[in-house]
C-alpha cells in the first residue's frame, strides 16, 4: 500500500496537502500526500501521530511544528473542534452567527435560525449554552460550521466527548447536512474512520496509508454502528493501531487546549 | 447579612473599650457620642461627603475609560504593547498615594489632584487585569477567528474581551475598595471640601467624635460603593 492509493478515487483533487512535517527536528509526517475528495475523507490514528497538525495546517492554523509544502484550500472553511468553542455570552443565533460576524459578512436571522433548524435546535434559539447537554453544544458548532456555506469543513475530533448514542446520531446528522463538500474528519475511532470515509487514511510510522473503505450500503443513510462488516473491518484497523506501536518517537504531552499535540 | 454582624461586633467592641473609660473621651469617643454628631452634623457631613464622593465617580470612570482604553489599544498596537507593558508591571510596586503632594502641586486645590489620585487607584488596576484578560482569551476559541481570517479589531470585540470581562470585574471590584480612601488622601493634602479636609479640620480643633463621625461616613460610602459594584457587575456576569 502506497501513499498514494487513495488519491486514484477522485483524480485531480482540487484542495489538498503536500509535503513533509517535522516536529522538534524529527519527522512527524514524511512524503505527506493528501488529496481531498469531495465527502469525507477520515485521518485516522492514535494521539500525537500529527492528525490534528495535519488538519490545522490544512485550515491554515498555527501548530508547533515544521511544515515544507504546499497546500490548496479554499477560501471559506468550516471548523469544528474537539471542543465546542460556545461563547457562554450569546445566545445560540449569536454563536451560530459568530464565525460569520468574525469574517465582517452579515447574516440574516432568518438564515442564522435556519442553520438551527437544520440541526434540530431551532426552538432554543434564544437560550444560553450552559442550558444544553453536551450533543447539543456540538449541533451548535455543527450549525456555526454549516452557516458560512465553505466548501471545505474541517472536523478535530468533534464528537469524540459525546456518549456513544449521541456520537452516532451526531454523525448522521453530519452526514447529512455536510453531503456535497469536502469534508476531512480526524478520529481516533476506527468506527466512527469506517463510518463515515469515503476515503479512510492511516497514520502510521510517520507515514499516511490509505485504507479500504467501505462501500456505503445507502447513498444518503449511513451503516448502523452495529453492522457487523463495518464492527469487523474496524475491528481489523484497531489491531493494526494495536500492533503499530509507539506513534510518535518523542511524544508530545498532552494538555487541555492544545490542539497542536492531538 | 454577615456584614451587617461583622459592622454589629465591631462596634460592640468599640463601645466596649470607649465606656471601661481607658482612654479619654477626646481620644477614643464611644459610639453613642459619634451618633450623636452624626445626628447633629449631618448637614455638614452630608455637604462634605458629596464632594468626596463627586470625586471618587469622577475618578472612577475617567479611570475605567483610560484604563480601558489602554488595555484595549495595547491589544491593537504591538509599539504600544512594547512601551506600556513595563510601566503596568512596576506599577504594581508603586504606592500612588505617595504621589498626592505633587498631584496638589500639579493639579492645585481644587478637585483635580483628588481626581487623578483616584485615576491612578483605578487605571493601573484596570488596565493590567483587562489587558491580562485579553490575552488570556483560550487558543482554541481563537482558532475561530482565525478559520474566518478576522480583523484584529473584530477578534477583540467578539472573542477576546467578552473573555476579559470577568478580568476586568475583578480588577473593578479592587479598585472601588482603594477610590474613596485615594479622595480622602488627596483631600488631606490640600482641600477646602470632602470628608478628608472635615477629618483635618475636626482634628486640628480636637473635636475628635466629628473625626470619627467622617471616619464612619467614608467607611459607609466604601461599603455602599463595593456593594453596588459587585450588584451591577454580576447582574452582567463579570
Amino acid at each position: 500500500m502506497t501513499s498514494h492509493g487513495a488519491s486514484d478515487h477522485c483524480g485531480a483533487a482540487q484542495w489538498g496537502l503536500h509535503g513533509d512535517i517535522t516536529l522538534h527536528g524529527q519527522a512527524l509526517i514524511q512524503g505527506l500526500d493528501l488529496p481531498l475528495c469531495r465527502g469525507w475523507t477520515c485521518l485516522l490514528g492514535r494521539s500525537g501521530c500529527g492528525k490534528s497538525t495535519i488538519l490545522r495546517l490544512m485550515a491554515g492554523l498555527p501548530v508547533a511544528a515544521q511544515w515544507h509544502g504546499t497546500r490548496r484550500a479554499p477560501d471559506r472553511i468550516g471548523w469544528m473542534a474537539q471542543s465546542d468553542l460556545l461563547q457562554p455570552r450569546l445566545d445560540l443565533l449569536g454563536n451560530v452567527t459568530l464565525a460569520e460576524r468574525l469574517a465582517g459578512r452579515m447574516i440574516a436571522r432568518d438564515q442564522a435560525l435556519g442553520a438551527l433548524q437544520q440541526v434540530g435546535l431551532g426552538a432554543l434559539a434564544s437560550r444560553r449554552p450552559d442550558a444544553l447537554s453536551g450533543g447539543q453544544r456540538q449541533r451548535v458548532a455543527l450549525a456555526r460550521a454549516l452557516i458560512a456555506n465553505a466548501p471545505l469543513v474541517l472536523l478535530d475530533e468533534p464528537f469524540s466527548a459525546l456518549d456513544p448514542v449521541s456520537r452516532s446520531q451526531m454523525q448522521e446528522l453530519a452526514y447529512r447536512q455536510l453531503a456535497g463538500r469536502h469534508v476531512v474528519l480526524v478520529t481516533h475511532d476506527p468506527v466512527e474512520a469506517l463510518r463515515l470515509g469515503a476515503q479512510v487514511w492511516l497514520i502510521e510510522e510517520h507515514r499516511l496509508i490509505a485504507q479500504p473503505a467501505l462501500a456505503q450500503s445507502q447513498e444518503k443513510d449511513l451503516r448502523d454502528p452495529s453492522d457487523p462488516q463495518l464492527t469487523q473491518a474496524a475491528a481489523a484497523l484497531l489491531h493494526r493501531l494495536r500492533s503499530a506501536g509507539a506513534p510518535h518517537p518523542a511524544p508530545t504531552p498532552y494538555h487541555k487546549g492544545c490542539d497542536t499535540c492531538g | 447579612m454577615r456584614l451587617i454582624l461583622a459592622c454589629i461586633v465591631l462596634i460592640g467592641v468599640w463601645h466596649a473599650v470607649a465606656a471601661s473609660q481607658m482612654l479619654p473621651a477626646f481620644v477614643l469617643p464611644g459610639p453613642p457620642a459619634v451618633v450623636q454628631v452624626l445626628a447633629r452634623d449631618h448637614q455638614l457631613l452630608a455637604t462634605h461627603a458629596m464632594t468626596t464622593a463627586q470625586e471618587v465617580i469622577a475618578g472612577l470612570a475617567l479611570g475605567l475609560g483610560f484604563g480601558a482604553a489602554t488595555a484595549l489599544a495595547m491589544m491593537l498596537c504591538a509599539p504600544l504593547r512594547w512601551l506600556v507593558q513595563p510601566i503596568l508591571t512596576v506599577s504594581q510596586a508603586v504606592p500612588v498615594f505617595v504621589l498626592a503632594p505633587v498631584l496638589t502641586i500639579w493639579f492645585g486645590y481644587g478637585p483635580a489632584p483628588k481626581i487623578a489620585m483616584v485615576v491612578l487607584l483605578v487605571f493601573f488596576p484596570v488596565a493590567s487585569g483587562l489587558y491580562d484578560g485579553l490575552r488570556a482569551t483560550p487558543q482554541p476559541v481563537l482558532d475561530l477567528a482565525r478559520i474566518a481570517k478576522a480583523s484584529s479589531w473584530r477578534e477583540l470585540w467578539l472573542l477576546r474581551l467578552p473573555h476579559a470581562l470577568p478580568y476586568l470585574g475583578a480588577s473593578l471590584r479592587v479598585s472601588v475598595t482603594y477610590a474613596p480612601m485615594g479622595a480622602v488622601i488627596g483631600e488631606w493634602v490640600g482641600a477646602s471640601k470632602g470628608l478628608g479636609y472635615l477629618m483635618l479640620l475636626a482634628n486640628a480643633r480636637m473635636k475628635t467624635d466629628l473625626m470619627f463621625a467622617a471616619l464612619v461616613v467614608i467607611v459607609a460610602m466604601t461599603l455602599t460603593l463595593v456593594t453596588v459594584t459587585d450588584r451591577l457587575l454580576r447582574r452582567v456576569q463579570m
